[in-house]
């Protein structure tokens, strides 16, 4: 079935609207540069809001996904669900933006954080190696500017630095991998490329070594080791908000498109090889990121190394090779995008608050915001996996795919990577909870915008924790969407 | 329609629990009324659900359904049998007498009491769970309460190292644990969590013995069984007193009967393949948690290694599989909760006007606190297992059953009941008698009403099931029957 042009318009308002978003964005910018202050970060969040329910009256994709654009891109369900996930999360990032001091008054970089989703969400529909390329270098390239945005701060001129050069390696090694990918499927249409693998006898050194620098690419999106070394210091670097960005929609991002791209490798008649190469980038991100966390002593840094250990544990889901599995992948994403988000909006207030983002201005959060500290609890025993959060179920789902899979010791490996993480998630709460506050003056959140946000990724965290229902609907809807099962048979 | 009185009992700590956090922390009174009003009516429901349990229909009761996540088989499915509900009546006393005691707590007060409810809910869901699912997000509820609380508010030398070591031991164990149940929910080919669907899943032999230890032991951590015991008396003893009243009178049951549960009912011949170690391992604990009770210094840890051997009869009891054995085990878990508590209470109440728990600084109490040493004492007994109080009466008739099945398991076992008299009669001697020293006596004065109320209570619960058992053992005998009927009638 063919789309008309305006109905495959319709396919991608969402990205239309993106583009007007960031052109009205630069308009506003221009006209009133003295009281932008929180202004362009409300209307940054509230057009978002409006693409994303734009999405849902207009965009909502078929029962049957269809190739559009040339076969550019695939109106599917899991484009649409990634699509919302990243509206929420750039949506959630402009409020926290707000109160940041270095951004707030920098429309570019509400300009930039449009124009990066805009490159994610056509990362998650591409269905040709060269869209795909395009779309994670639209959703890269912003990025590295945010991250620098701080241009009077050294660390965080360093952070965006670093992160570009690092990121242009990584793009580099991607392409020459999607040459070899192109020299094996003679196409670049991602779909085509599956059916032509699909019992074809194709040397494995050659699509090893092409697999490899594929991945190599995104695993550094996604930063799972050992293309990992960016994370930390950009992490530290940039300014929080972006750093939240960072960790959430940008990781899930890179998994969206590195799903789509599996469908080529599961295609192929090695694929235990792909499922071992996953599992031990699994392996190695849960443990490198669980035991460096632990000394760190800069807050930001050691939730760097902690999402580089959630990384592990949704690879776990992807090494499954089911449906299960990929759904509980997605399910991780949405829960670890809320947590993710409200920990860095928390540890940005702090930042402001004490000037410090060390664990030690935490020290005795209790009795200073109550709420706070209990916001942070929330937040960390999420990632740890507790009940009721969101973080537990989605950790039951990948583990429980590696069960069904047949990949138990993966699974033991991810539970025992779980106590490791306990460990120092619960130190902090300790800091929090137990030590003496080097200043005991209670704090106060004047931004009442800001806590919405909070208030929104909190509920969230509680929701996936407890309900379950529709959203393991959406997800599995979406791992659907990615059309794994064709393959698998 | 029936009132959801299990969902109640389940919810209401949870809603008491976040009532309290967003109290203002001054109303340190209102605070307090709200947990006890809140600890009253689940002792209140836990006390009706046992009166109104009909015992010669048996089976569960109480029953709650609807679906939670039907696409992965999860449901809330909730209920009680004879098992389960002497368990919920006992945890139900010893939140009561938890909250009773602390209630002289100060330092942040609205958070102490707010994480005892949360504790409250989950040991309370665990035990009416019907879903493994469930039963498991209970079970993990219990992970920050249990680690804040020790490192809030426990003695200062250890808490943080007792806290973390307990918190993380018994989340590993959950998670090997976790492990195992997805492996039998996935082995079931039934796609559902719901525990009376799998237990009569068929599973085939070799699943059961791959997947009976993750599950066994892991849950069994939590219930103390040897060599993962030693978290035990670390954390009991860097716990603040009610938190070490409900972490050994009530979470040391709900590893050993999440593992009964899950591990025994769903895997019976698991069980039987693997009892041998299990008899090995338990005996070990009964005997060496006996004589390590001994040579302690401490107050505290004595009660906390009696812990560790006393769990290691209920384990005995599940791994002989006969009726004699579960019966036995049912009780001892309850008699055990109550006896435990009550020592725990008597070692709060001591150390609150002595601050020393060092065996050789104390003595004479008996003079200064009289009610404390009378309940210690019957605790004592009961400890010993002696005629007339609830430990004889648990205890006899799982050396029974162990008899019944490994004769030398018995022998062993019953050397600790005379180690557990030595040590019981000398801690009674050394904290009690003999002449107070001076460095104590400034801080010495009786135990409040309140703290009488819980030891009088407790006491009096432990000698009423001593002298009249059938209230406990009819109850419990009907849950058995339904266990031995899942494996099979091996006994």
């Amino acid at each position: 079935m063919n789309l008309t042009t305006s109905e495959m318009m319709l396919a991608i308002l969402p990205e239309i609207a993106l583009v007007a978003l960031a052109g009205l964005l630069m308009i506003v910018s221009m006209l009133k540069r003295e009281r932008l202050d929180r202004t362009i970060g409300c209307l940054t969040a509230g057009g978002m809001l409006l693409i994303a329910l734009l999405a849902f009256l207009f965009s909502m994709p078929n029962a049957e996904p269809l190739l559009i654009w040339g076969s550019m891109l695939r109106l599917d369900s899991a484009g649409f669900v990634f699509r919302i996930i990243f509206l929420v999360g750039a949506g959630l990032t402009a409020i926290f933006s707000c109160t940041e001091d270095a951004v707030r008054r920098r429309p570019e970089f509400y300009i930039l954080l449009t124009l990066s989703t805009l490159g994610m969400s056509l990362m998650a529909s591409s269905a040709d190696l060269i869209m795909l390329f395009l779309a994670i270098e639209t959703a890269s390239i912003p990025l590295y500017v945010m991250a620098g945005i701080k241009i009077k701060e050294e660390k965080s001129v360093e952070a965006g630095l670093k992160y570009f050069l690092f990121g242009a390696m990584s793009s580099a090694m991607m392409v020459y991998g999607f040459t070899l990918i192109y020299g094996f499927g003679g196409t670049t249409h991602l779909y085509e490329i599956a059916e032509n693998v699909t019992g074809q006898s194709i040397p494995l050194a050659g699509f090893v070594a092409a697999a490899v620098l594929v991945l190599a690419g995104f695993a550094f999106k996604i930063s799972a080791v050992p293309f990992h070394f960016w994370a930390p210091d950009v992490y530290e670097g940039a300014p929080t908000s972006v750093t939240g960005f960072l960790s959430t929609a940008s990781k899930a991002a890179g998994f969206a498109a590195l799903m789509r791209f599996l469908l080529i490798l599961f295609a192929a008649e090695h694929s235990p090889v792909w499922q071992a190469l996953l599992s031990a980038l699994a392996v190695a991100s849960m443990f490198t990121g669980n035991l460096v966390a632990i000394p760190q002593k800069n807050i930001k840094r050691m939730l760097a190394y902690s999402s580089i250990a959630q990384a592990g544990y949704i690879l776990i889901g992807l090494a499954s090779r089911s449906i299960l599995g990929f759904s509980g992948a997605i399910y991780y994403l949405i829960a670890y995008m809320a947590t993710n988000l409200a920990l860095f909006a928390l540890v940005g207030w702090i930042g402001r608050k004490t000037g410090s983002d060390d664990l030690s201005a935490f020290a005795g959060l209790n009795r200073r915001a109550p709420a706070m500290a209990f916001a942070m609890l929330i937040g960390l025993l999420s990632l740890g996996g507790i009940p009721p959060f969101g973080g537990f179920f989605a950790k039951v789902l990948v583990f429980g795919a590696a069960v069904e899979s047949g990949w138990t010791w993966l699974a033991i490996v991810g539970v025992v990577n779980s106590v490791i993480g306990l460990y120092y998630y619960l130190r902090v709460l300790k800091v929090m909870y137990v030590d003496e506050p080097l200043d005991a003056t209670a704090l106060k959140v004047k931004n009442s915008l800001w806590l919405v946000g909070l208030i929104i990724c909190l509920t969230l965290i509680l929701v996936l924790g407890v309900v379950l229902n529709p959203w393991f609907g959406f997800a599995t809807w979406a791992g659907n969407g990615f059309e794994l099962s064709l393959n698998m048979l | 329609m029936q009132l959801p009185l299990l969902s109640i009992l389940i919810l209401l700590p949870i809603l008491a629990g976040v009532v309290l956090l967003v109290l203002p922390r001054q109303k340190t009174s209102l605070i307090r009324g709200i947990a006890l009003g809140t600890a009253i009516i689940s002792l209140v429901i836990t006390f009706y659900l046992f009166a109104a349990y009909d015992k010669t229909a048996a089976g569960y009761q109480f029953v709650e359904y609807m679906p939670w996540l039907p696409a992965m088989g999860i449901s809330y499915h909730l209920g009680v049998d004879g098992f389960s509900l002497p368990l919920e009546l006992m945890a139900g006393l010893v939140v009561f007498s938890g909250v009773m005691v602390s209630w002289k707590v100060e330092d942040r007060a609205r958070e102490f009491f707010s994480f005892i409810m949360f504790l409250a809910a989950s040991v309370f869901g665990v035990f009416a769970s019907l879903d493994l699912f469930l039963l498991f997000f209970f079970f993990e509820l219990a992970v920050f309460p249990k680690y804040l609380m020790i490192v809030m508010w426990g003695s200062p030398k250890t808490k943080e190292y007792g806290g973390m070591k307990l918190t993380l031991y018994l989340f590993l164990g959950s998670v090997v644990a976790l492990v195992g149940v997805l492996a039998i929910y996935f082995a079931s080919g039934l796609h559902t969590f719901d525990l009376l669907a799998l237990e009569n899943a068929g599973f085939g032999l070799a699943v059961q013995r791959i997947w009976f230890p993750f599950i066994f032991i892991g849950f069994g951590i939590l219930g103390g069984l040897f060599p993962f015991h030693s978290w035990a008396p670390d954390g009991h003893v860097a716990a603040p007193t009610a938190v070490s009243m409900l972490l050994a009178g009530v979470e040391m049951k709900v590893g050993a009967f999440a593992a009964l549960r899950v591990g025994l009912m769903l895997l019976p011949d698991g069980m039987r393949f693997w009892a041998p170690l299990v008899l090995i391992l338990a005996t070990i604990n009964v005997v060496y948690g006996a004589f390590i009770a001994m040579i302690q210094t401490d107050f505290k840890y004595v009660i906390g290694f009696s812990s560790v051997s006393h769990m290691g009869l209920v384990f005995i009891g599940f791994a002989t599989l006969t009726p004699e054995g579960l019966t036995g085990a049912g009780l001892q878990m309850f008699s055990h909760g109550i006896m435990t508590a009550l020592f725990f209470a008597v070692v709060g109440m001591v150390y609150d006007r002595a601050h020393t728990r060092n065996l050789k600084e104390l003595g004479g109490l008996a003079k200064h606190m009289p009610l404390a040493m009378i309940g210690f004492v019957v605790g004592g007994l009961v400890s010993m297992g002696m005629p007339g109080f609830s430990g004889f009466v648990a205890e006899i008739p799982i050396y029974m059953g162990a008899w019944k099945t490994a004769p030398l398991v018995a022998i062993l076992a019953v050397i600790s009941i005379v180690v557990t008299a030595a040590y019981i009669l000398l801690v009674v001697r050394r904290v009690f008698f003999g002449e107070t020293p001076d460095a104590i006596k400034p801080g010495l004065s009786d135990i409040t009403l309140k703290d009488k109320f819980v030891v009088v209570m407790l006491s009096l619960i432990m000698i009423l099931i001593g002298l009249a058992p059938s209230i406990m053992t009819t109850m419990i005998e009907g849950g058995v029957q339904h266990i031995l009927a899942l494996v099979g009638g091996a006994g």
